[in-house]
């Protein structure tokens, strides 16, 4: 079928088959990379984009669901790479391999979004991709980072 | 001395010009299979060389360091860099790191696995890069006519302070291409006291990519005219098709070819029987996959269970041992004469490195040449692998190395690469092969499963005198503690020959071994009534002669722990009502590690791990500050990830578990602070990939013993606690 999807700001149209997953539009028929693929049934993560400012699995959302919605994956997130997230991550230099922390980067953006200023149980609770590598630590300390440099840009 | 530093440096350099004015060195240094063998078995050196490394120092002051090594996340892409850029004087921030092709020629040895990338490469690299800076002082001195022992160095220049004159690298990289290179053997190398970027926090180069969602991982890689490519194999391990509904699958939508692959020879991660089914997208692949009927002649695996491991293990346990693995003294006679006698029986199950990113490999085979882009730890084997299966020889086959999405051991084997191989020739096309989560964690190389009946016995002073343990399943080697720490030991084993295919996983060896006999220390220290970390001090203070398989310093054990005592505030807590603190420690991968977990159990057994201190001692320098506090809090987490619910069972040779719904991996709500210290000793660098891991289990057990009176004494942990 054919489906035209907005994303990251730009209108584009792709004729896949309708219950291909969201993810494989990206990566495979689009060329966007960035959002991964770990387990295709929504436990990892790895493939968290925004739809519609909301996280959402895109391994588990066929392409027929988010027609015309507005869809915004880690290519998108910032024009230059300097999201407060971004720029967290970077001083707190999070990644191991690296795999898992665009998912957990499109989360931390969507939980900074509501909350200005999330706690630890915040975290606990909106923070729930997995990060096989174990950078647990480093990602609450980011977390927290990014909301300060959030604030700070606000004023 | 260590194993390390025993290893000769045989090296020798070649410099050229690089085009508009730049300098190439190539290190040569002695065969890195080599340096393996002697790290392992303290083999002489042979008289052949190989090339390891290069340094390219262009005209406009930009220079690039080769990365050699396979980054699985344990942070070699900058700290073997590093390494070479210390002792250059560089300025890290001029420099770019670029990926190595996988080339033994050029490169030597390129593997990722065992805590080895430091200490098999900390030598050589520090002296590839002296000599590089002694190439550029030589041509600044020449340039000046001046004395090169009058010049410094610092950030990429070389000074002449006497007569205040200053070129950088780039622009003395032309004379220095022009001059004979000095012998590796001889030239000096940096005073630890000197370095500048050796033990800084320096950020991963592929930061910047990563945050951006640029393509990196082999999953990512794009070749044109690429197909994708799933393969199907038989779900008990080793079973062989006998025949498919191919035609039916080529007709479905977006398929372009089906066919069956047959073995090739007996090996449990080489080319394995399958049907591949190649099409326009994964996503046809995947799906057409939905319809394949396969019948399989399944093979005797089919008959092996996790029930059948645990009734023949039981009735091993009751025959004598199959083999003796070290005897010292006489442990029948000292449990006669001990005061107390412990016995108990542990186990830990198989389990995954589930690696978040699926095993997957890029391959174009065309006109007798094949290139492959690969995530694999071992690209090198990977080589020879497909080599022979495909018919190609080395020399005309690329394999280009990607960034891996984790690796664990899971990406020393390379069944994945062959595969795509295979399917690329045979469909005459280039083919990216990806395997579901399923077939992941369906086709894993698992780490062995083990059984262990084991009996102690203190005497009237609390001391240990007596130390028996029967392994079944899983090895147990002969220097494992605490062998020589107690007069009298008796370590045995019996084999279950089993179809299960098996691998090393981070910290093999130990990850599981490490719980057994730290827990069973622990039991120990309880029944002799002392403190568990004087327990283990005392222990470790009786050393009895050493054998060849005894490779552990006491006093540097005994040193993590006593900081360990002191940072996690031991004995000193109050604790409330179900929380306790457990320690261990474990050595492993050339590094020393004690730790102590603090852990808390609910009325209705719910367990919270609050915090874990690490205490580790891995030498000299720790190459990148911030890489090794990431592995410290890796490993702490991964091995707490073990201990929480990880477990593979089989039923009829199969894998039961398929994703991450039933093989549940540790995540934020679950994972305590880790706090790390690191106690420098004179010792050569080792790595940090592995070595963090196993003392963190036995430490969260122990803890659930203070914590409850709750001997955890088989893993996982999952709900014995409910």
């Amino acid at each position: 079928m054919s489906v035209t999807l907005k994303i990251n700001g730009k209108s584009t149209t792709v004729d896949v088959p309708s219950d291909m997953p969201l993810l494989w539009v990206l990566r495979d028929v689009l060329n966007l990379k960035g959002t991964k693929f770990g387990c295709g049934i929504a436990q990892c993560g790895a493939c968290t984009v925004h739809l519609k400012g909301v996280p959402v699995r895109s391994c588990s959302l066929p392409i027929s669901s988010v027609a015309g919605q507005e869809i915004t994956t880690i290519e998108g997130l910032s024009k230059d790479g300097t999201h407060p997230v971004q720029r967290a991550w970077e001083e707190i230099d999070v990644p191991q391999c690296g795999y898992c922390q665009a998912g957990q980067l499109m989360v931390a953006a969507a939980l900074l979004a509501n909350k200005k200023k999330p706690t630890d149980a915040d975290i606990d609770a909106s923070m729930v991709n997995i990060c096989r590598c174990g950078t647990y630590n480093r990602i609450r300390a980011a977390v927290h980072r990014a909301a300060t440099l959030s604030a700070g840009a606000a004023k | 001395m260590t194993i390390a530093t025993q290893i000769s440096r045989r090296s020798f350099l070649r410099v050229s010009a690089l085009a508009g004015g730049g300098l190439l060195i190539g290190s040569y240094v002695r065969s890195a299979d080599a340096a393996v063998a002697e790290y392992t078995a303290g083999f002489a050196p042979p008289e052949e060389f190989v090339p390891n490394a290069f340094i390219k120092i262009f005209a406009n002051g930009n220079i690039t360091i080769i990365a050699k090594n396979p980054e699985v996340g344990q942070g070699v892409k900058q700290s073997l860099p590093m390494i070479i850029c210390e002792e250059l004087d560089a300025d890290w921030s001029h420099v770019t790191v670029e990926q190595g092709l996988v080339d033994r020629s050029k490169y030597g040895v390129q593997f990722t696995g065992g805590s080895l990338s430091t200490p098999m490469n900390w030598d050589d690299l520090r002296h590839v890069g002296a000599a590089g800076r002694a190439l550029l002082v030589a041509a600044a001195a020449k340039t000046w006519n001046v004395p090169a022992s009058e010049c410094t160095t610092r950030n990429s220049r070389v000074t002449h302070a006497k007569t205040g004159r200053t070129l950088g690298y780039g622009a003395l990289a032309a004379t220095a291409a022009t001059l004979t290179p000095p012998d590796l053997k001889t030239i000096p190398v940096k005073d630890p006291k000197d370095y500048h970027l050796l033990g800084q926090r320096i950020h991963g180069v592929d930061n910047k990519a990563i945050f951006t969602g640029k393509p990196l991982y082999g999953i990512d890689v794009v070749v044109p005219g690429m197909l994708y490519a799933v393969f199907e194999k038989c779900p008990v391990f080793g079973g062989k098709v006998m025949s498919a509904n191919i035609d039916k699958i080529k007709k479905m939508p977006g398929v372009t070819h089906v066919f069956v692959v047959e073995q090739i020879g007996n090996a449990l991660d080489g080319l394995m029987s399958g049907v591949a089914i190649v099409a326009d997208s994964w996503w046809y692949a995947k799906t057409a996959r939905q319809s394949l009927q396969v019948s399989w002649d399944l093979g005797t695996t089919a008959a092996q269970s996790t029930e059948w491991f645990a009734t023949r293990a039981a009735e091993l346990s009751k025959l004598p041992a199959q083999r003796t693995i070290r005897k010292d003294g006489d442990v029948d006679a000292a449990f006669s004469g001990a005061a107390k006698v412990v016995e108990a029986s542990y186990f830990y199950p198989f389990i995954h490195h589930a690696t978040l990113e699926p095993q997957n490999c890029t391959a174009s085979v065309k006109n007798g040449k094949a290139e492959i882009w690969a995530p694999s730890q071992t690209p090198q084997s990977g080589l020879t692998l497909v080599s022979k299966a495909i018919g190609i020889a080395e020399s005309d086959i690329t394999i280009h190395v990607t960034r891996i999405g984790g690796g664990f051991g899971r990406r020393l084997k390379n069944d994945y690469m062959v595969e795509a191989a295979w399917i690329a020739k045979v469909a005459g096309v280039p083919v990216k092969l990806l395997w579901t989560r399923e077939d992941d964690m369906r086709h894993g190389h698992y780490r062995q499963a083990g059984f262990f009946n084991l009996k102690g016995g203190v005497d009237a002073n609390g001391k240990l005198v007596a130390w028996r343990n029967h392994a079944i399943l899983d090895n147990l080697n002969a220097g494992e503690f605490p062998a020589r720490y107690v007069p009298n030991y008796l370590a045995e084993a019996s084999a279950i020959p089993h179809g299960i295919p098996t691998g090393a996983l981070r910290a093999p060896g130990s990850n599981g071994m490490a719980f057994v006999i730290q827990s069973f220390i622990d039991e120990l220290a309880n029944a002799a009534g002392k403190d568990p970390i004087d327990f283990r001090i005392d222990l470790l203070s009786q050393v009895g002669p050493a054998t060849q398989a005894d490779r552990f310093d006491a006093e540097r054990a005994r040193g993590v722990l006593e900081l360990v005592r002191e940072k996690s505030g031991w004995g000193k807590r109050k604790l409330p009502k179900g929380t306790g603190m457990g320690v261990a420690f474990h050595f492993s991968h050339q590094g020393y590690f004690a730790e102590v977990v603090q852990a808390t159990v609910s009325a209705k057994g719910a367990l919270k791990v609050n915090k874990v201190w690490v205490a580790g001692d891995c030498g000299s320098v720790l190459t990148n500050l911030s890489g090794a506090e990431q592995q410290m809090q890796g490993a702490a987490i991964d091995g707490i990830s073990h201990a929480l619910g990880q477990e593979m069972t089989f039923e009829n040779g199969r894998a039961m578990q398929s994703n991450f719904d039933t093989y549940p991996l540790i995540r934020m709500v679950q994972a305590p602070p880790v706090e790390f210290t690191f106690r420098t000793t004179a010792h050569p660098p080792t790595g940090l990939g592995e070595p963090a891991l196993p003392p963190v289990i036995p430490a969260l057990c122990n803890a659930i013993f203070q914590a409850t009176g709750k001997r955890i004494r088989s893993l996982p942990i999952g709900n014995q606690l409910a």
